[in-house]
């Protein structure tokens, strides 16, 4: 067996694993905490052993139970694993960030935690989390896709209720709704695709597709997109995502932000470029993806907490992702891949920052904030970093994103194309504004000017729902912020700075993964063998 | 491939009342539109598994039939159907607790989402909301020479 065949699995298995450990361990808080940091560690390692073998030998192949070859020789039977550049590149970046956001859950349960806090659930859920989200990077086949999903779609739904209380269960109603709706939406594409193709492997599928009458292959790709624009939040399929994800705690917000929507792009990505790459709908995607930006950051602009302003960014942003697909040339692919990398990043870091703006303020809207660049100016540090990022500013990796997609829509040159270079344009210059926005009010204004400025909650929490809201003067002083929570959110800042200290080998990366997406040929051979 | 026309016509009645039922804000009834949708696609798969035949397992037969039945189309059904009914436990439990906490099975509006509307629609402008209030001007009876005096809080 070689070293990639014996890596390729570990992403699911260990945090799966893990996860069982840590639910043995439930009364061990501690030793809870060993396993998962370990688990998650070693994670991290595998996905960049992986990156590196598959940027040096092309795309890793594994062929779970080895069942051998199908007789017609349309792939393998059974269970295929598949890491390219592309998904290497994804399972690195969320391994990171699924360590990062452990970190910051562990330092905050530990520090302002009671003693049923951090609850003994939170890990083992935590740990299948992590499980789906590489399960749905490694698929090379359209069902284990749809299993990874519903791996993390299930731990998802119980990290979002976690405490039970009345507004997350509300949220998380809505929440399970949608996502459920989506997932058999998605189960509906597998089995017209099954039925008009007779195979589920992703390369087999590239081949077989290829022979389908245009409408029907048209077709097809739209019951996928509709399935993967929901868990994406595309607009229009978009409106559950600000309503559901902050009324959950900060990590749990952070890792939704930065990883599930991602799997969501990860898979139009393929869906786009393996499957159909002429599918027929990349105008429909086109006007889809600049209305997401458009409304996305226009519904930004019209909230005051702002958990809910960034889940209104984070839609904003996916247009972004789409934008590249739609245009699908070498420059647009390269700038999507670079701007999932570096927007996962930067929307956890942000979530995470708000998660400590709560801690120390007591509040997270606008409508209570106020005077925080003089109380704690390392959390206004650590705030304007991510912030000046996610709206663009050079030489912030958002900037060099931004600009790939910029060109790759000019290259396009169609009237659409156009179209949406100005709508990315407007929308960065808005996603400036609200950030200044929340700098200005949060930070710079004192706190005797926020309308609700003398209210605040009465103690720090943890994962359990905040508590009664008192005058903010009788608010017992929080002390500095925790080692536990601020190191990981300054971590994951250094890994966005990062992007752009080593932007250019990066994005030379990020290249040779659009170009090996767009050209499909070494995938299919990997999988399917010589044609 | 050809196919029968009674599972396809159960498929869309299927799938049709599940929306139904899943548009409602009673909890209960979205449960069943889901589950109902869940069987719909269930029979789909079933369908596109093409046409019955032996089981899928080496040397056995069933009824003189000269093809094997897809094992494919079988396998992806139980999993679909494990991961419905571990959904619908989950909904259960948490139309109990939204019962518990609310004595009601309704889904309610986004509290949030209801105030930002609500203040667009009075026409408050929403950035003009966290406006710092304007200090009105205090009178008193104190002469005004007296203002000068730092500390000192008279009519200003």
């Amino acid at each position: 067996m070689t070293l990639a065949a014996a890596l390729t699995p570990l992403p699911v298995l260990v945090p799966t694993l893990a996860g069982a450990a840590t639910l043995f361990a439930g009364r061990r808080p501690r030793l809870q905490r060993v396993i998962a940091l370990a688990a998650l560690s070693i994670v991290v390692v595998v996905c960049a052993m992986l990156l590196r073998l598959a940027d040096r030998d092309g795309t890793l192949v594994l062929n779970v139970g080895g069942w051998g070859q199908t007789e017609s020789g349309m792939g393998p039977l059974g269970i295929t694993l598949v890491v390219d550049r592309l998904s290497a590149l994804m399972l690195v970046v969320s391994s990171i960030v699924l360590l990062a956001v452990a970190l910051y859950a562990i330092g905050q349960g530990i520090r302002d935690g009671d003693d049923r806090q951090p609850v003994s659930i939170f890990l083992p859920t935590y740990l299948v989390l992590s499980a789906g989200v590489c399960m749905a990077f490694l698929a090379g086949d359209l069902f284990n896709l749809f299993v990874g999903f519903e791996v993390l779609l299930s731990a998802s739904f119980v990290l979002l209720t976690i405490g039970a209380s009345k507004d997350r269960v509300r949220a998380g109603i809505s929440y399970v709704m949608v996502s459920m709706v989506s997932s058999l939406i998605f189960l509906f594409g597998i089995a017209l695709v099954y039925a008009a193709t007779g195979t589920l492997n992703l390369a087999a599928l590239a081949l077989r597709l290829d022979h389908l009458e245009p409408g029907t292959r048209s077709a097809l790709f739209a019951v996928l997109m509709v399935a993967f624009g929901i868990k994406a939040a595309v607009f229009p399929l978009s409106a559950w995502l600000p309503d559901s994800y902050p009324t959950a705690p900060a990590p749990v917000t952070a890792v939704f932000a930065g990883l599930l929507t991602k799997v969501g792009v990860y898979a139009i990505i393929r869906a786009h470029s393996l499957l159909f790459p002429d599918g027929g709908l990349d105008s429909v995607l086109m006007i889809a993806a600049l209305l997401t930006m458009l409304v996305g950051i226009l519904g930004a602009i019209a909230q005051s907490d702002i958990k809910r302003l960034l889940s209104f960014t984070l839609v904003s942003h996916i247009g972004y992702m789409v934008f590249g697909v739609a245009v699908s040339n070498q420059t647009g692919m390269s700038g999507t891949i670079y701007y999932v990398a570096h927007h996962i990043l930067v929307q956890t870091t942000l979530f995470l920052v708000v998660g400590l703006i709560e801690r120390q303020a007591g509040a997270s809207t606008l409508q209570r904030l106020g005077g925080l660049a003089a109380a704690s100016p390392l959390l206004a540090f650590v705030f304007v970093v991510p912030a000046l990022n996610l709206g663009g500013i050079p030489p912030f990796s958002g900037f060099i994103g931004k600009v790939a997609l910029l060109q790759a829509g000019a290259q396009d040159g169609s009237a659409l194309a156009w179209m949406l270079v100005a709508g990315g344009v407007v929308t960065s210059l808005l996603t400036l504004y609200v950030v200044a926005r929340v700098w200005t009010k949060a930070f710079w204004r004192s706190r005797e000017d926020a309308p609700e400025g003398h209210l605040a909650s009465a103690t720090p929490s943890a994962l359990l729902e905040e508590p009664e809201d008192i005058q903010f003067v009788d608010r017992d002083h929080v002390g500095p912020m925790p080692a536990g929570m601020l190191v990981p959110t300054g971590a994951l800042i250094v890994v966005g700075l990062a992007l752009t200290v080593l932007a250019g080998p990066i994005f030379g990366y990020s290249e040779r993964a659009a170009a090996e997406v767009l050209e499909r040929g070494q995938y299919i051979t990997a999988v399917v063998g010589p044609q | 491939m050809t196919t029968n026309i009674v599972p396809l016509v159960l498929i869309g009645g299927l799938t049709s009342a599940g929306v139904y039922l899943l548009l409602e804000r009673n909890l209960t009834r979205m449960l069943l539109g889901l589950l109902l949708i869940g069987n719909a696609v269930n029979l789909l798969i079933i369908v596109a598994g093409g046409p019955s035949g032996n089981p899928p397992i080496r040397g056995r037969t069933s009824d003189g039939q000269e093809v094997t039945a897809d094992p494919l189309a079988q396998a992806m059904i139980l999993t679909a159907i494990v991961i419905t009914m571990g959904v619908a436990a989950f909904v259960l439990a948490m139309a109990y607790r939204s019962y518990r906490l609310t004595t009601e099975e309704e889904v309610g509006p986004d509290p949030e989402d209801a105030r930002v509307s609500e203040m667009a629609a009075t026409d408050e402008v929403t950035l003009g909301a966290d406006r710092p209030r304007t200090e009105m001007p205090r009178d008193t009876d104190l002469p005004d020479e007296l203002d000068a005096i730092p500390g000192f809080e008279g009519s200003k």
